[in-house]
C-alpha cells in the first residue's frame, strides 16, 4: 500500500481516530499534546495533498475500493485543497494557542473532551471539504456542527449565556441541516443517486419543481450553516460566548468550508446550464451586499470586541457571496482568495481577544483601553490583523478586496458594476469605523487609573497570535503564489460547471 | 543650485526616504535628553534635503532615477520615480521641513507642550511618507504613502489630547480615509481594469482605454478629484479647517509641508501622468470640473472673510488657493499645468510664512483671535512685517512669488477660452486682499483696547528667535523665488513637451 495513494482520505480519518484516542487519554496536558501533533501531522499531510492536486488537478479516491455509483467516492479540486490546508494549518496554530487558554476558561475535568470534541470538529470539516459524495457532505457536516454545539456549551463557565448561545446554534443548525437532507432526498428522487458527478450529469437539462426545490432548500440549509445574511442569527451569540480557542478555530474554519460546499453544489452538481441559478444568483448579490452593510453596521454599535468581530465575520460572508454571485473566474478565485485571507485575519483577532480575555477576564471595550501602553504586543497583533480587515495595501485584505473590485468591473451584472464596488468600499469604510474605534481606545485613551496589573501572558498565547498576523502581512506582500493558486482552482471548478463532469 | 551627493540618483532616492525613518529611532532613543532629540531632528531634516537635492539634480540633468522595490501581483508593484513635478514636490517638503522643524522645536519649547517625542516620531515618519507620494511611479504606491500620511498626521492633529482636538481629529481622520477608501481606491483599480497597468506614465495611461466613453471618463475624473481629500476640493474641504486645532507647527506642515501639497500634487500627477493632458484637454471632460474648482475659489474666499480666528481664515484661504492648483490641471493646456505646479511652490512659501506669523503671534501674547490682535502690531512689528510679506504674495502682488502662478492661470484660462474663471481669479485676489490684509491693518493701525494712552510705545514683546527666524526665512523665500520662477518653469517643461 502506497501512503500517497492514501493522500485524499488521511485527514479525514487521522484526526477522527484521534479523537476517539483522545477520549481515553489522561486529561489535561497529554490530550492536549496528543491533539497538537495529531493536527501537526494532518497538517502536513494536507500539505503533501495539496501540491499532489496542483499537479494532476483533480483527485479521486474510491472508498474500500468501491468505485462510484456503489461507494463513496472522495473528489478533491484545487480549491478543495486549498481549504483543507487552510483548515489543519489553523488547527495547527489553535492547539497551541489551546493549552493556556483552556486551561484557564474550561474546568479541568473537561478538557479531555474539550481536546477530543475540537478533533471531531476537525475531522467533520476535512470530510465536507475531501468528499465527492453528496449524502456524505450532509454525514460530515452534522459531525462537525454536533461538535461544534457541545464546544459553543463548554464557554458556560466563563459566562452561562453560553448555553442558551449554544441552543440557538443547535437548534438552528439542526434546521438548517435539515433543509439540506430534505433538498438531497429531493434530488435522490428525481435522479436516483448521490454521487456528486453522477448528480451533475442526471441533472443537465432537468428543469422541474422537484428539482427547483432541492436547489432551494440546498441553498437555504447551506446558507444557515454559512451564516448567509439574514440566516445569520446564530453566528454572533455562538462566537462571542463558545471559549476563545474554539472561536478562533470556528471563526476562521466553519463558515468557510459551508462556502466550499456551496461553491461545490452550485458549479459542480448544478452547473450553469441550471436555469434556476440566475436566481440564486441575484440572491446572492442582494443578500451578500446587504449584508455586508448591515451587519457592518450593527457591528460599529458593539461594546463587546468578540460580538464586534463576530458581525464583521458575517458581513465578511457577504464578500464570498458577492465573489460567487458573479459566476466568473474572476470573481469565484476572489471568493476563495477572501476564504483564505479572512481566515488569516479572523484567526489572528480572536486570538488577540483570546489573550486579552486570558489577561482581564474580559472582551468588553472597557478592557482594551490604554492596552497600546499595557500589551503593546497583543494591540500592535490586533491592530495589523484589523487593517487586513479594512483591507489596506500590504494586508491580505487588500489582495482579496482588489481581486473582489477588479471582478466586479470586469463581470457584467444585473446590478451596476460601480454601485457593487461603493458598496464594498462602503462596507470597508464601516469596517474601518468599528477597527477605528478599538485602535482609539487601545491608543488614544489613558488605562483607567484603576486597572488591574496585567499578569504574565504566556508565550504560547503570543507566538501563534504572531505568526497568524505575520501571515496576513506575507499574504499582502507576496500574494501572486497564492492568487495563481485560487485562480487555478476556479478555473478548475468552472470548468466542472460549463461542460459535463470536467469533461467538455 | 549645484549641490549634489556623490552618490547614484537611485540610492539618493530611497535614502531620502529611509533616513526619516531612522531619525524616527533615533528620536525614540533620545526621548529622555531634548537637546540631543532635537539634533537627531535637525540633522535628519538636512540629510534628507541634501538626498532630495541630488534627485532633483539628476531630474534637472534629464534622468529618470526608477527603483521598483517588489511586486504584490503582476502589474502591482511599489516602484518609485523620479521626475519633475515629483522632484519639485519632494524639494518644497523637504526643505520646508527643514524650516518647519526649527520652527517646530522653538514653538513646542515656547509653549512647553506635553508628549514632543511621539509628535518629533509622527513628524519623521509623516515626512517620509510625503517624499514616498512624490517619488512614487504608479498609483498603488502613490495610494499606499497618501494613507501613511493621513494616518501619522492623525496623532498630530489630535495632539492637544482633548474632546475639541478629538473631535477634529475624528473628522480629520473620518474624511481623508473616507473619500481615499471610498472613491480613489475604487479609480484606482478601476484603471487597472481597463488599462492592465497603474503606472505613471508621461502622456497618459487611459487615453488609449477603449471602455473609455460615455459618463465613464467625467466619472472617473471625478473619483479621482474627490478622491483625493487632501486637495481639499469642495465639498470634501471640512477636514482642513477641522484640523486647525493641531498645534501651529502641525497646521503649516498640513498647509505648506506636505499634506494638502501630496493633494494637490496628486491631481497634477494624475491629469498629466493617468489621463494625460492632451486627452482631458481634446475630451472635454474637464468643464464641469472647472466649475467646481472655480467656485470653490470664491466660496472659500467669503468663508475665509467671515472667520475671526486666525488659523481658521488661513485655513479657508487654503481650501481657496488649492483650488487653484486643481483649476490648473482643469485647463489641461501648457500655462494651467505650469501654473498650477509653481502654486504649489509659491502658495507653499506663502502660507507657511502667515502661519508661522499665527503661530508666533500665540506663542507670544497667547492670542488667536483676528478682534483680540488689535494694536499687537506695535509690540511684534517683525512677526507682522513677515505676515504682510506673506499675505502679499498669497494675493499674488509682484515682487512675491505668488504673483506668477496666478499670472499663468489667467493666461491659461484666456488660451482656453474661459473667460469667466478670469473673473474669478481676479475676484478671488480682489477678496485675499480683504481677507489677509485686514488683520495686519489692524494690528499696525488699531488703537491697544484698554490702553489709555495711546501715545505710550508698548515695549517690543516677540515670538521667540526660532520661531520668529523661519517666518522670515520664508517669506524672503518667495520674494528670491520671484525672480528664479524662470529656471523653475524651465525645469517643469518636460511636463508639458506635448500638450500645446
Amino acid at each position: 500500500m502506497n501512503l500517497a495513494d492514501q493522500l485524499p482520505v488521511l485527514p479525514v480519518i487521522i484526526p477522527l481516530i484521534a479523537a476517539a484516542i483522545g477520549i481515553l487519554l489522561p486529561k489535561g496536558r497529554i490530550a492536549w499534546a496528543w491533539a497538537t501533533v495529531v493536527s501537526w501531522v494532518t497538517f502536513g499531510v494536507t500539505l503533501m495533498l495539496l501540491e499532489q492536486v496542483s499537479l494532476a488537478e483533480t483527485v479521486i479516491y474510491d472508498m474500500g475500493g468501491w468505485t462510484a455509483p456503489l461507494g463513496i467516492s472522495y473528489r478533491i479540486d484545487l480549491i478543495g485543497a486549498i481549504v483543507m490546508t487552510l483548515v489543519a494549518g489553523v488547527a495547527a496554530f489553535v492547539f497551541p494557542y489551546a493549552k493556556e487558554s483552556v486551561a484557564k476558561e474550561i474546568p479541568h475535568a473537561q478538557s479531555g473532551y474539550f481536546y477530543a470534541m475540537m478533533l471531531v470538529c476537525f475531522a467533520g470539516l476535512m470530510g465536507v471539504v475531501a468528499t465527492g459524495d453528496a449524502f456524505n457532505v450532509f454525514v460530515f457536516l452534522e459531525i462537525s456542527s454536533l461538535s461544534t454545539y457541545a464546544l459553543v456549551a463548554m464557554g458556560a463557565r466563563a459566562d452561562r449565556r453560553a448555553l442558551t448561545a449554544a441552543f440557538t446554534y443547535l437548534v438552528l443548525g439542526t434546521i438548517g441541516a435539515t433543509f439540506f437532507v430534505i433538498g438531497l432526498g429531493l434530488l435522490y428522487q428525481a435522479t436516483g443517486t448521490l454521487n456528486m458527478l453522477d448528480l451533475h450529469e442526471r441533472l443537465a437539462g432537468q428543469d422541474n419543481k422537484v428539482v427547483r426545490a432541492g436547489f432551494a432548500f440546498i441553498v437555504t440549509g447551506l446558507g444557515l450553516k454559512l451564516a448567509m445574511f439574514p440566516l445569520h442569527r446564530w453566528l454572533p451569540d455562538a462566537y462571542t460566548y463558545a471559549p476563545s480557542a474554539v472561536t478562533v478555530f470556528l471563526a476562521s474554519t466553519a463558515t468557510k468550508v459551508a462556502v466550499y460546499a456551496m461553491l461545490r453544489f452550485i458549479f459542480t452538481v448544478f452547473g450553469f446550464t441550471f436555469a434556476f441559478m440566475d436566481v440564486a444568483f441575484l440572491l446572492f448579490i442582494l443578500l451578500g451586499l446587504t449584508g455586508m452593510v448591515v451587519a457592518s453596521l450593527v457591528a460599529i454599535f458593539r461594546n463587546d470586541v468578540k460580538q464586534m468581530l463576530a458581525f464583521s465575520s458575517v458581513a465578511q460572508v457577504g464578500y464570498m457571496l458577492l465573489g460567487i454571485s458573479f459566476a466568473t473566474v474572476e470573481g469565484v478565485s476572489a471568493a476563495v482568495m477572501h476564504v483564505f485571507n479572512h481566515a488569516l485575519m479572523k484567526a489572528a483577532l480572536f486570538m488577540a481577544v483570546g489573550v486579552v480575555f486570558y489577561a482581564f477576564g474580559s472582551h468588553q471595550m472597557s478592557a482594551y483601553r490604554g492596552l497600546g501602553k499595557r500589551m503593546p504586543f497583543t494591540a500592535g497583533c490586533f491592530i495589523v490583523a484589523g487593517l487586513s480587515l479594512i483591507g489596506v495595501p500590504f494586508t491580505a485584505g487588500f489582495i482579496s478586496k482588489y481581486l473582489l473590485i477588479e471582478a466586479a468591473f470586469s463581470a457584467t451584472l444585473a446590478v451596476p458594476s460601480l454601485l457593487i464596488v461603493f458598496m464594498i468600499v462602503a462596507s470597508s469604510l464601516l469596517a474601518v469605523g468599528y477597527i477605528g474605534r478599538v485602535a482609539y481606545e487601545m491608543f488614544l485613551a489613558d488605562p483607567a487609573p484603576d486597572a488591574a496589573p496585567v499578569p504574565k501572558i504566556p508565550l504560547s498565547l503570543l507566538i501563534p497570535l504572531g505568526l497568524m498576523t505575520a501571515a496576513n502581512i506575507y499574504i499582502g506582500l507576496d500574494a501572486e503564489g497564492m492568487t495563481g493558486l485560487a485562480r487555478a482552482g476556479a478555473e478548475t471548478l468552472m470548468r466542472t460547471g460549463l461542460g459535463f463532469g470536467g469533461v467538455e | 543650485m549645484t549641490f549634489a551627493l556623490p552618490i547614484a540618483p537611485e540610492q539618493a532616492l530611497l535614502f531620502s526616504m529611509l533616513i526619516p525613518l531612522i531619525g524616527f529611532f533615533g528620536i525614540m532613543m533620545f526621548s529622555k535628553s531634548p537637546n540631543a532629540r532635537e539634533g537627531v531632528i535637525l540633522t535628519g531634516a538636512v540629510i534628507t534635503f541634501a538626498l532630495v537635492l541630488t534627485v532633483f539634480q539628476a531630474v534637472a540633468a534629464g534622468e529618470r532615477p526608477s527603483v521598483t522595490l517588489f511586486e504584490v501581483l503582476p502589474g502591482l508593484s511599489i516602484s518609485f520615480t523620479a521626475e519633475p513635478l515629483g522632484a519639485l514636490f519632494a524639494v518644497i517638503a523637504s526643505g520646508l521641513f527643514i524650516v518647519n522643524s526649527v520652527y517646530a522645536i522653538g514653538y513646542m519649547r515656547g509653549n512647553k507642550e506635553q508628549h514632543q517625542t511621539r509628535f518629533y516620531m509622527c513628524f519623521a515618519i509623516a515626512i517620509s511618507a510625503a517624499l514616498g507620494i512624490a517619488f512614487a511611479g504608479n498609483l498603488l504606491t502613490f495610494f499606499t504613502f497618501y494613507e501613511v500620511l493621513t494616518l501619522s498626521t492623525f496623532p498630530l492633529v489630535t495632539h492637544k489630547r482633548d474632546d475639541k482636538a478629538r473631535a477634529g481629529g475624528r473628522i480629520y481622520l473620518g474624511i481623508l480615509i473616507g473619500t481615499s477608501i471610498g472613491l480613489l481606491l475604487p479609480a484606482i483599480i478601476w484603471t487597472y481594469v481597463m488599462t492592465g497597468t497603474t503606472d505613471f506614465v508621461l502622456g497618459g495611461i487611459l487615453g488609449d482605454a477603449a471602455d473609455m466613453r460615455g459618463w465613464v471618463p467625467v466619472i472617473l475624473l471625478g473619483l479621482y478629484l474627490f478622491g483625493i481629500g487632501k486637495a481639499a476640493l469642495m465639498p470634501i474641504h471640512p477636514w482642513l479647517p477641522n484640523a486647525m486645532v493641531a498645534p501651529t507647527p502641525v497646521s503649516a506642515f498640513l498647509h505648506a509641508v506636505a499634506v494638502v501639497k501630496a493633494g494637490v500634487f496628486g491631481v497634477l500627477k494624475i491629469s498629466i501622468y493617468i489621463f494625460g493632458i492632451d486627452y482631458l484637454s481634446e475630451s472635454g471632460i474637464t468643464d464641469l470640473f472647472l466649475w467646481i474648482a472655480g467656485a470653490s475659489i470664491l466660496i472659500a474666499s467669503a468663508i475665509a472673510m467671515t472667520q475671526d480666528n486666525l488659523k481658521a481664515r488661513l485655513a479657508y484661504s487654503t481650501v481657496s488657493q488649492l483650488s487653484y492648483i486643481t483649476l490648473g490641471a482643469m485647463l489641461a493646456n501648457r500655462l494651467g499645468v505650469i501654473g498650477g505646479a509653481t502654486q504649489i511652490a509659491g502658495h507653499a512659501l506663502g502660507k507657511m510664512t502667515l502661519f508661522m506669523c499665527a503661530g508666533a503671534i500665540y506663542t507670544a501674547a497667547h492670542k488667536s483671535l483676528i478682534s483680540e490682535m488689535r494694536g499687537t502690531g506695535r509690540s511684534m512689528p517683525w512677526t507682522w512685517t513677515a505676515y504682510i510679506i506673506g499675505a502679499c504674495s498669497i494675493i499674488g502682488l509682484p515682487p512675491m512669488a505668488g504673483s506668477w502662478p496666478k499670472f499663468y492661470l489667467m493666461l491659461g484660462a484666456v488660451d482656453r477660452g474661459t473667460l469667466f474663471l478670469l473673473v474669478v481669479l481676479i475676484i478671488s485676489s480682489l477678496m485675499n486682499i480683504v481677507y489677509l490684509l485686514a488683520p495686519a491693518v489692524r494690528a499696525f493701525m488699531d488703537p491697544v483696547p484698554g490702553a489709555s494712552a495711546p501715545a505710550a510705545v508698548p515695549r517690543i514683546q516677540e515670538a521667540p528667535l526660532l520661531c520668529l527666524i523661519p517666518a522670515w526665512f520664508t517669506a524672503m523665500g518667495t520674494l528670491i523665488l520671484f525672480f528664479y520662477m524662470a529656471p523653475l518653469v524651465e525645469f517643469l517643461s518636460p511636463l508639458v513637451g506635448r500638450a500645446q
